[in-house]
């Protein structure tokens, strides 16, 4: 072998390892959960990276629990109605945004990105008072309502990018063929925004599948929970044992949803993030 | 069908005024074709009379009927945009009845509607295409069959051919002017190539800075210029200019002094300009003869271009760096580095006076 050959292999071998690596790093907790999950309890702290045996012992225990069901429930609803939501306001807003001139409008756009900025427990306490005084408190259309607030920016912002860079003249054939803004919107643009839509309404329910701190603060009883603070409050038989294998069980329940949700989306989502960078 | 009357059309965008006091008759059947440099107003115009942009002051007509207010869908106009902006996730049927559909038509009228315009467009065979399937020429016959499937009373077309190669831009110039002939609606062409106005247009106007320059046939446009820009625009090559002065009035015309010309007896009457005044003669390049010269008086030809059928000859002008064109019959005998004299047929010299307005010949006068 020569050393320029010697050389390439160096770096062929050096690309994997890097490659494992990151892998691993990425990888790893989420499968050492799926094996906890599937050990019985008895097994739990004895430490090995394979499993020897399947055991659905946890998933039968967490879901023989009416309130975790529930959560679940509770959870796609949230989820699903902040997307629809978020994807309704979105467009419109986007559309005002992106083809309609009007006096203020870059402040509006900077209004919207500045909001986005602050963090959750900035507003916490604000919010509580808005959500008590609408009457929204221990209901999930309170959490619909605070998670909304969350994802708007983002989801406007992204759309209103996409938006603009739809051709002028596209919207004008439209109005020539004697389309309204509406017919426009939902006739010409939405087709062509799939991608963008697919993008931040996937953003948007991973966002609120996932938000703990509100859902923590905003709900009280157990038939109105959400996964993740269900999960959280999961005990076991005694003040001094954590139920590992249920949590983990529940964790991996609720991430499936996402890794399928992402898979299905995941070429858009790649078209939506990419989506003006290179005119199409 | 219809016709469209401008009456003191004016649009303003904030500050700029962009078109001015635009006058306008289209006869009902006719091509009109706007036609001027980029920037000029052609396009604004143009929407102005779709209802695309709103007209700031003046009157706009279609039929007999006052349309100032009236939004796009109720004028009857169909539009050809330049980048044909075809709905990319419908097919070219749904294209074509898009516009049907919102006008609520019923669904026997939208079939018969699409399936006449894409027979006489020939795009029976592409009708269940994407856009992104099809070529640039039938792309611009579907953004056509689309502006026409509506059968609305006038076509607008904004530069339809202006992203087309060149060999397809002649073929679809045909394609348009043969529709034209076919279908006999009213139609109104924007371009800024003045060959596609002059072989298209029944009637051409020529905006220059929001202004109508001039409106006329080609024939008219290219024969008797009214303005030096409208000479300079219409024709290719362009119009030779030269420097001149007025010698003097005469029974038949004036007489004209120019450098490297000498003094021509010309048709035109000086008017109220008096001898002395600064002029600017205009030859076509088919016009300007050539005579073998020595001396300060004479051109040096610095190129010589053979086409096949004829000839370019090019000449270092004595003022400015715009190079004179003789144009002629193949072959030429002129060579480069000749030196010449310029002999302009003094029938087709045009004149004109320091504000760039024409000088009218006795004769022209006359006649009209
Ligand atoms: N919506 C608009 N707002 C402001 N200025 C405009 C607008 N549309 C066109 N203009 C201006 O009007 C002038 C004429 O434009 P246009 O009609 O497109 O020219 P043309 O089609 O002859 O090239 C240009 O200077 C352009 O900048
Ligand atoms: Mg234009």
């Amino acid at each position: 072998m020569t050393s320029r050959q010697l050389n390439k292999l160096a770096t062929r071998i050096g690309f994997w390892v890097l490659v494992a690596v990151v892998l691993i790093y990425a990888i790893f907790p989420f499968y050492y959960a799926v094996i906890t999950s599937l050990k019985p309890s008895s097994e739990l702290f004895s430490v090995s990276y394979w499993l020897d045996s399947l055991d659905f012992s946890n998933y039968v225990a967490i879901f023989s629990q009416g309130s975790f069901v529930r959560a679940i429930f509770n959870s796609i609803l949230v989820s699903i109605s902040v997307v629809a939501i978020a994807l309704l306001l979105g467009i419109t807003a986007s559309y005002a945004l992106g083809r309609v001139r009007f006096r203020g409008r870059t402040t509006v756009m900077l209004v919207i990105l500045g909001v986005s900025m602050f963090p959750q427990v900035a507003v916490l306490s604000g919010l509580f008072e808005v959500i008590r005084g609408l009457g929204l408190y221990n209901n999930p259309a309170g959490l619909i309502l605070s998670y909304t607030i969350f994802t708007l920016p983002f989801t406007v912002w992204v759309l209103t990018t996409f938006m603009k860079q739809l051709p002028q003249e596209l919207e004008e054939a439209a109005i020539m063929d004697g389309a309204t803004p509406w017919v426009t919107i939902t006739k010409v643009f939405l087709p062509l925004m799939w991608p963008a839509m697919a993008t931040t309404g996937l953003l948007a329910f991973i966002a609120a599948w996932n938000e703990f701190l509100f859902a923590l603060t905003f709900t009280l009883s157990d038939d109105q929970r959400t996964v993740p603070v269900a999960i959280a409050l999961i005990s076991g038989g005694s003040q001094h044992e954590l139920p590992w294998g249920p949590i983990m069980a529940a964790s991996v329940t609720v991430t499936v949803p996402l890794v399928v949700l992402v898979m299905i989306f995941q070429k858009r989502i790649v078209s939506g993030l990419t989506a003006g960078a290179v005119k199409g | 069908m219809a016709s469209v009357t401008l009456d003191k059309i004016n649009k303003v965008f904030g500050h700029d005024h962009i078109i001015k006091d635009v006058d306008l008759d289209i006869g009902n059947g006719e091509f009109v074709v706007f036609v001027g440099p980029s920037g000029c107003g052609k396009s604004t115009l143009l929407r102005l009379i779709a209802g695309l942009e709103s007209i700031t002051d003046g009157e706009l007509s279609i039929g007999e009927q006052v349309v100032n207010e009236l939004p796009p869908r109720e004028r009857g106009v169909g539009m050809v945009f330049q980048s044909y902006a075809l709905y990319p996730h419908m097919t070219v049927y749904e294209n074509m009845a898009f516009g049907l559909k919102l006008a609520k038509e019923s669904n026997e009228t939208i079939e018969e509607r699409v399936m006449a315009t894409a027979r006489i467009l020939q795009l029976e065979e592409l009708l269940h295409r994407k856009p992104k399937a099809l070529s640039g020429g039938q792309r611009q016959r579907v953004a056509m069959g689309r502006a026409m499937a509506r059968e609305p009373r006038i076509l607008l077309f904004d530069e339809p051919l202006s992203n087309l190669d060149a060999s397809l831009r002649v073929q679809m110039r045909n394609e348009i002017a043969r529709l034209h002939h076919r279908l006999g609606s009213t139609m109104v062409y924007v371009t800024h190539d003045q060959v596609e106005a002059m072989t298209l247009a029944d009637k051409i106007v020529v905006l220059n800075a929001g202004r109508v320059e001039q409106v006329g046939t080609p024939q008219e446009l290219y024969q008797r210029p009214l303005t030096k820009f409208v000479a300079g625009f219409i024709g290719s090559p362009t119009m030779n200019f030269l420097p001149a002065e007025l010698v003097a009035g005469t029974a038949e015309g004036c007489r004209v002094r120019a450098n490297g010309v000498g003094e021509l007896p010309l048709p035109q009457e000086p008017g109220r300009h008096d001898a002395g005044d600064a002029l600017t003669l205009g030859v076509r390049p088919e016009h300007l003869g050539l005579a073998p010269a020595s001396g300060d008086n004479a051109f040096e030809i610095v190129n010589v271009e053979y086409l096949g059928n004829e000839v370019y000859v090019y000449l270092e002008p004595k003022e400015g760096d715009t190079l004179l064109i003789h144009r002629s019959e193949a072959p030429s005998r002129w060579q480069t580095g000749e030196r010449v004299a310029l002999v302009p047929d003094p029938e087709h010299v045009h004149l004109f006076d320091a504000e760039n307005r024409a000088l009218v010949a006795k004769r022209a006068r006359s006649v009209a």
